[in-house]
């Protein structure tokens, strides 16, 4: 029952993007396209979960060493390689996917959303199987929003736009909009 | 290249928040009221300063293959010593900004100076370029909490602007406001430079 409502309270009442305003980067950056944005929000779910469990026990490492102070750096350093090897693979599997993405790959490095989660769930005290089910539905929070962005985005390019509005400024008024009505799912958990 | 030329680089012309569209994460969420924003500016422009310091004095050393991790290893030094200060001296800020603290390590803002400016140039003018986005990225955060904690509030850092009788538009300070107030600073921005 409490898996359940990890994944309901990561996937939407406390949603990365629309509610913690985490992974805003590439939220803004890569949501052109319907699927780029698929592309990314996977490949930002493999990253997430398997941050999240190394990153699990990493945290124990450094309890018994006594060094937490390290934490920051120890988690990056676990998300820079994790990265590097998640382009590795998508490179010999896809290319096409690794033509699409492009420079956004290297940079989920640079994604709040991965570190974030994984200070979270130190934070929050998670054991080893609600940890992984936090970072999962943390990414695809992360994914559904986008995607859902996307979307609307593809619309705007195609829509009378005053010039000031242009780009940025109409797709952060439209993510406002989408985070009112995020708001709505509070009462579910 | 000039002093002045680098100031009026980071605090307008390239000015982080509106005109590279960098370090968004922190500027939506912290800017809740116009001290988060300021307090925020201020830790991510210390951190700036030194690491572009510190990456810039390296620089002739580091081998351009591992240079990504090598500039993320020091910028994460450096959070974690402002993240120990500020929880030491600054409890109520630490406890206002608590997890983005340590997320100043995954601002692109900084690893963007690194890249772009650190590495290519001397520490001292390094270090200025580094004081001049973190005072415009300061600004923008400071600008941005004034306004959402105006109308989310009615007050600016803590003192009562509007009076009593003002009833706050709490969407201001959740979320959405954040997404709204930037949206429409960007735009405002954008018209104010092109009309030049």
């Amino acid at each position: 029952m409490k898996i359940f409502i990890i994944l309901l309270s990561s996937i939407l009442v406390n949603n990365f993007v629309m509610s913690r305003f985490l992974g805003i980067c590439p939220f803004l950056g890569v949501s052109k396209k319907v699927e780029t944005a698929l592309g990314m929000g996977m490949a930002v779910t493999f990253v997430m979960t398997l941050a999240s469990l190394i990153t699990y026990f990493v945290q124990k490492l450094l309890i018994k060493l006594d060094i937490e102070f390290m934490q920051t750096i120890a988690f990056i350093l676990v998300i820079a390689s994790l990265v590097q090897f998640v382009e590795m693979v998508i490179q010999k599997m896809s290319p096409t996917l690794y033509q699409a993405l492009g420079v956004f790959l290297p940079l989920i490095t640079t994604n709040c959303a991965v570190l974030g989660v994984a200070i979270l769930n130190v934070q929050s005290g998670y054991g080893l199987v609600e940890t992984v089910i936090n970072g999962a539905g943390a990414a695809i929070g992360f994914t559904l929003a986008i995607v859902l962005f996307a979307g609307i985005r593809e619309r705007l390019e195609i829509s009378d736009v005053p010039a000031a509005f242009k780009g940025f400024p109409i797709a952060l008024i439209t993510a406002g909009l989408m985070s009112i009505a995020f708001l709505g799912f509070i009462g579910l958990v | 290249m000039k002093l002045g030329k680098i100031f009026k680089n980071g605090l307008v012309t390239e000015n982080p928040v509106f005109g590279q569209v960098l370090g968004m994460c922190p500027t939506l969420a912290v800017t809740t009221s116009a001290e988060n924003g300021l307090g925020m500016g201020l830790a991510t422009s210390a951190v700036l300063l030194c690491s572009n310091f510190a990456i810039s004095l390296i620089r002739k050393l580091i081998p351009s293959k591992v240079r990504i991790p090598a500039y993320v290893v020091v910028i994460a030094t450096f959070v974690t010593l402002v993240g120990m200060l500020i929880k030491a001296y600054l409890p109520s800020l630490d406890e206002a900004l608590g997890l983005f603290i340590p997320l100043i390590v995954v601002n692109c803002l900084i690893l963007a100076r690194a890249e772009s400016f650190a590495s290519k140039n001397n520490p001292v003018v390094s270090m200025m370029d580094g004081l001049a986005m973190g005072l415009g990225f300061a600004i923008a955060l400071t600008v941005l909490g004034c306004i959402r904690e105006l109308l989310g509030n009615g007050t600016i850092f803590g003192h009562m602007i509007f009076g009593s009788s003002y009833k706050p538009a709490l969407i201001m300070i959740l979320p959405p406001g954040a997404f709204l107030a930037l949206g429409i600073l960007l735009a405002g921005f954008k018209k104010l430079t092109s009309a030049r």
